[in-house]
């Protein structure tokens, strides 16, 4: 774990740059970690992360692909388009929430 | 009478009927098992059969023979399980009522969750190894595949058994190499995994194997339709096959979604550590059917079986219940020419090299490709029919992880799963 600070903010982070505490999170932080990835955050985007931060307050879980696409109601071609290569590991670190564990 | 109702006769529910025929006090408590097959699967035996290693004779028995004296065994398909009232409800109208529950309905494939898949050569260059029909309709596409691209295939995860699409990898490698032909073979393998597997240690030994093999590896590739003769992924790459073996989407009974008791993949949401349903307190669920961040593996469900026999008495005793699963799971991984690597998790430690179960003796060596670990998995089917499924206790087997034997680095490789990312949920009142 290290500590950093984006767009004004000191944030715990983990090794590979997800933060530690969604409670640290704000809307700046996404954007500074959004830009690091390359992305520029449209309206769509930010559907996907409410979608995300709503739903892991709600389950204690970060959505899986299938679920963002189910209940969060945003077609998985549509996901990848917005986060290339790798969405839900690019998604989940814009939110501020963990990396995905893949389920062994 | 008191009743304790089960909700399938595979592994996890075998095992808890024998467990619990045991320890309940029989004058008081009654004990169901409702299956709607009347076999009973020894899957891990799946894999061997494309190889003309195993038939089906190796892998089915009648579910009622491994059913204790005294626990009634009852052939029918449950329509809903209706939690506010203690029943479930059957297909042919009957009712059963139950004072605790135990889901054990596991995993099932379900390849029509990928577009085409079923229309574009299903049973035809398309097989799956996780039925005993696909697993025989592959053995015999293979003993007459003249060559070309082979693509062996994930398509979403969790699946049951994670390393089972490696192990078919490898074995079917191996497979052309004996009959001459590996050079008119090409062998990828897709996975949405960034690596061969999710933990990152093992993957990394797995990816070196597949190099070794002159394996391709496809990784992060989300598989979003089939065409005939191509997987596409979300983001427009394509990879051509003659042949596709895919593990399809994993989903969890059906029963699930009808009962409002499963999430998007109808697993049910499950305390990982004391295997209490989420939704009520007199629901307890193991093996494959569950939500938890462990492997769906038969492994698993022996030592989920343990803890759950403790707290399944625990509440019905009024008790806490104190028996902690810790994510254990023990799997061998047949790589083929006769060898076989053995990995030994759980939630918090990923798999690491040494011996297991004694230190130094072994005899099977962890994360290494050994003859011994190859017998190991071999003898499994006997384990399992003769000894695991009655219930008696084996020896190096205990529900929770032991780390004698293991060299464990002073920075233990860390499973990704964060432990505070796993809430525990809200019970209902």
């Amino acid at each position: 774990m290290s500590t950093k600070e984006i767009a004004g903010n000191t944030v715990n982070l983990t090794e590979d740059g997800y933060l530690t505490d969604p409670s640290q999170w704000t809307k700046e932080i996404a954007e500074a970690i959004a830009a690091e990835e390359g992305i520029t955050l449209s309206e769509a985007h930010w559907k996907v992360i409410d979608f995300l931060k709503k739903d892991y307050e709600a389950t204690g879980t970060l959505a899986s692909i299938r679920r963002i696409n189910k209940t969060g109601g945003i077609p998985t071609k549509e996901f990848y388009t917005l986060f290339p290569d790798g969405p839900l590991k690019k998604a989940a670190r814009i939110a501020g929430l963990s990396r995905p564990a893949s389920c062994v | 009478m008191k009743k304790v109702l089960i909700i399938g006769a595979g592994t996890g529910g075998t095992m808890m009927a024998v467990n619990l025929s045991r320890k309940l006090n029989r004058k008081e408590w009654g004990i169901t098992v409702l299956d709607k097959d009347p076999n009973h699967y020894y899957q891990p035996g799946y894999l061997f059969i494309p190889f003309d290693m195993y038939t089906r004779r190796d892998v089915i028995r009648k579910g009622e023979k491994y059913m204790p004296r005294g626990v009634e065994y009852l052939l029918a398909e449950a329509e809903q399980i209706i939690p506010d009232q203690n029943k479930v409800t059957l297909k042919d109208g009957r009712e059963i009522s139950y004072d605790v529950l135990i889901i054990a309905t596991g995993t099932t494939i379900y390849p029509e969750e990928t577009e085409g898949m079923l229309e574009n050569g299903w049973r035809e260059n398309i097989f799956d190894f996780y039925t005993v029909e696909g697993a025989e309709a592959l053995a015999e596409k293979l003993r007459t595949f003249e060559g070309g691209r082979v693509a062996v295939h994930v398509a979403e995860m969790p699946i049951k058994c994670p390393v089972a699409p490696l192990e078919f990898l490898f074995m079917v490698e191996w497979y052309f190499n004996k009959k001459g032909m590996r050079k008119n073979v090409d062998i990828d393998f897709v996975t949405p995994l960034s690596g061969a597997f999710s933990k990152p240690g093992t993957a990394k030994v797995m990816g070196h194997m597949m190099e070794e093999r002159g394996i391709n590896m496809v990784a992060d590739f989300g598989t979003e339709r089939v065409e005939p003769g191509k997987l596409i992924s979300y983001d427009d790459r394509s990879v051509d096959f003659d042949l596709l073996v895919t593990t399809p989407t994993n989903m969890g009974d059906a029963l699930m979604e009808r009962s409002g008791l499963g999430d998007d993949l109808n697993f049910v949401p499950t305390d990982k550590h004391t295997l209490q349903a989420e939704a009520r307190d007199n629901i307890f669920v193991i093996g494959d059917a569950t939500n938890l961040p462990s492997s769906k593996a038969g492994s698993v469900v022996h030592f989920e079986a343990e803890i759950l026999t403790e707290n399944v008495l625990s509440y019905i005793n009024g008790k806490e219940l104190k028996a902690s699963f810790d994510g254990h799971s023990n799997c061998f991984v047949e790589s083929g020419y006769g060898k076989a690597f053995l990995i030994d998790f759980n939630y918090e430690l990923d798999p690491v090299e040494g011996t297991y179960p004694m230190p130094v003796l072994g005899p099977f060596s962890l994360l290494k490709e050994t003859r011994v670990n190859h017998l190991g998995k071999l003898f499994m089917k006997f384990m399992y029919w003769n000894i695991l499924l009655r219930g008696i206790p084996a020896p190096g087997l205990g529900s929770k992880m032991g780390t004698a034997g293991k060299k464990i680095p002073k920075e233990p490789p860390k499973s990704n799963t964060r432990p505070d990312l796993h809430v525990v949920g809200k019970k209902a009142a």
